[in-house]
């Protein structure tokens, strides 16, 4: 069933921890050189899944190859050729960071010089060739991140597993991070990403999975997504909170779908100006309202079925 | 760019060496925190038990008649073989506690070795031919201030080193498969020092012979490694080992040691592979 170039195939896979089934049967394909996202809320199950792939939490049911080998019987093979970030930098503090990479590459079964010569190469791409012999403790939340990716490559992984890599990072220290993974992706490495941020998985994915409670709500490019399940534009009209819903009946028909948060109303429609103006012409005043295109945020607010008001 | 281009058909450096390359591998790793780190470790390794034998070898040594000490010796001689296997029973102890926590809590060092080709066993098994250098090395720092105060009696200081390496990794075994299990802030160590490894210190034999409690407490010193390793090691110095005893008090404590290893790896496997 392993296609040459699919790296990882997952079939009816599944994950239980006691009674909570936290994968629940989903079926992916991931594809040589490309970018490939799961995206969902805190606890959709997509680090377990990625803990799977990552040969470190044995299936509870299903299938699973990864780069063609079952997770549960070649995982320290299959471990050699992927790198992974996780969730939580489990760097060595007490270490260097250049020691940190060397260490590192040794459990690879890498000899000394290859990951003496490895390490400088990394220490540049993570742009941390100026801290090489700081300790890693005081780095900054960032440079500990780019510390982690650099030394996921060390093995020059065939795929690279990374778990909500810019959590908890401030939108500068994201960005740069971003353009690290641009450029391996660039270079033809197979990424696999988290997040739970729409724009990163805008950013970065070229194929995602929409998940939600452990399955696979929704597949496609995010382009795809968004024009299958979400209209070109978005009007959102902000309000005082709760004062949102004494506007909805002014703007009854404006738009194919609207959308009803706390504190503002989402009409989706095609042309985001015009709505505006009827809704003007109709006496709605709003404290504020933006129109804008269409994003993931939308895709899964429609699919997750939050708030939907018709 | 400064990372290697990829192709098609780029494939990756890493390989899955064998088990005993890759438990040598973690050594490795540990060896590069000591390097960095060893000043840390050294006072309680070699200064705190030189310290005891100065203090009641040469200071309250004197106090205690020559005749009254089993086999004649000084106290000083009496006690530095005792003191080896107890000052590397108790930073076995130390070795194993919060360090094997923190690696799976705090630094979660472990989480990242197993994204590795390494297994847990690997990383149990590494971890536990480090501690037996460790034990080995403080052992030998130790004998050899001992020796300056007469506190060696010959070659057979070899066998009791051994004896104390064996002590400390049998008590740490257990140890470590205990400490793989703890989610919390690790409080149970507190209970385990206070209530084990310190009355374990005083009245397992090493300040003097176990003949000398209560007939009904002697059995509770019987059972800890430190006793079966204080044994051996005193034994070597005066002479005195018997072959059957000497066999028990060895499967006593390899029996310990391979529990224990055996217990470690499940703990770290079902920690670490969930």
């Amino acid at each position: 069933m392993t296609g040459v170039d699919s790296l990882v195939q997952a079939r009816g896979l599944v994950k239980r921890f006691g009674d909570f089934t936290a994968v629940d049967g989903i079926d992916v394909e991931v594809r040589q050189g490309e970018a490939f996202g799961f995206l969902g809320p805190n606890g959709a199950g997509k680090s377990s899944t990625m803990r799977m792939i990552a040969c470190v939490s044995p299936r509870s049911g299903g299938e699973l190859r990864v780069l063609g080998d079952d997770p549960d019987v070649h995982g320290p093979r299959v471990r050699a050729r992927i790198g992974v970030v996780p969730q939580q930098d489990n760097l060595d503090t007490e270490l260097s960071v250049r020691e940190n990479l060397f260490v590192y590459g040794r459990y690879f079964g890498l000899s000394k010089r290859h990951v003496r010569e490895k390490a400088e190469e990394l220490l540049d791409f993570a742009q941390l060739a100026d801290r090489a012999d700081h300790q890693v403790e005081p780095l900054s939340g960032g440079m500990k991140r780019r510390l982690t990716i650099a030394r996921s490559l060390v093995n020059d992984p065939e795929l690279l597993l990374l778990d909500e890599p810019t959590t908890g990072l401030d939108p500068q220290a994201r960005h740069l991070l971003w353009d690290r993974l641009f450029r391996l992706k660039q270079q033809g490495v197979t990424l696999i990403v988290t997040t739970h941020y729409m724009d990163e998985a805008e950013q970065l994915c070229d194929r995602l999975v929409v998940m939600d409670n452990g399955k696979i709500a929704a597949e496609g490019s995010p382009a795809e997504l968004i024009s299958k399940y979400s209209t070109r534009e978005v009007l959102e009209l902000r309000f005082a909170p709760g004062q949102q819903h004494a506007a909805l009946p002014d703007v009854q028909g404006l738009a194919e779908r609207i959308e009803e948060l706390p504190d503002r109303l989402l009409l989706y429609t095609a042309d985001g100006e015009a709505a505006l103006a009827a809704a003007h012409q109709r006496g709605v005043s709003p404290v504020a309202s933006l129109v804008r295109r269409s994003s993931l945020e939308d895709v899964f607010l429609r699919l997750t079925g939050r708030t939907l008001v018709d | 760019m400064t990372v290697t281009t990829r192709r098609e058909a780029a494939r990756s450096t890493g390989r899955a060496v064998g088990s005993v390359r890759a438990s040598l591998l973690v050594v490795e790793g540990l060896w590069t925190w000591y390097r960095r780190n060893w000043r840390a470790t050294v006072f309680s390794s070699v200064v705190t038990p030189v310290l005891f034998l100065l203090s009641l070898g040469l200071g309250l040594g004197t106090q205690i008649r020559a005749g009254a000490v089993p086999g004649g010796a000084t106290y000083l001689a009496f006690l530095a073989p005792a003191l080896l296997v107890s000052s590397a029973v108790q930073n076995a102890a130390m070795d194993s506690a919060y360090p094997i926590l923190s690696g799976f809590k705090w630094q979660k060092t472990f989480w990242g070795l197993v994204s590795t080709p390494i297994t847990p066993g690997q990383i149990v098994a590494g971890r536990f031919v480090w501690l037996a250098a460790r034990l080995l090395f403080s052992g030998i720092a130790f004998a050899v201030v001992a020796a300056f105060f007469g506190g060696v009696q010959g070659p057979s200081v070899v066998i009791s080193l051994l004896a104390a390496v064996l002590a400390g990794l049998a008590f740490a075994a257990p140890i470590v498969a205990f400490a793989a299990t703890i989610e919390k802030e690790g409080q149970e160590f507190n209970l385990l020092f206070r209530f084990v490894v310190m009355p374990m210190t005083l009245f397992a034999g090493t300040f003097f012979p176990v003949s000398q409690l209560p007939v009904y407490i002697q059995p509770l010193a019987w059972i800890t490694p430190l006793w079966h390793g204080t044994e051996l090691s005193r034994g070597a110095a005066f002479g005195t080992l018997e072959v059957l005893p000497s066999l028990g008090h060895l499967a006593y404590l390899l029996l310990w040691l391979g529990v224990g290893l055996v217990l470690a790896r499940r703990s770290f496997r079902a920690r670490l592979m969930v």
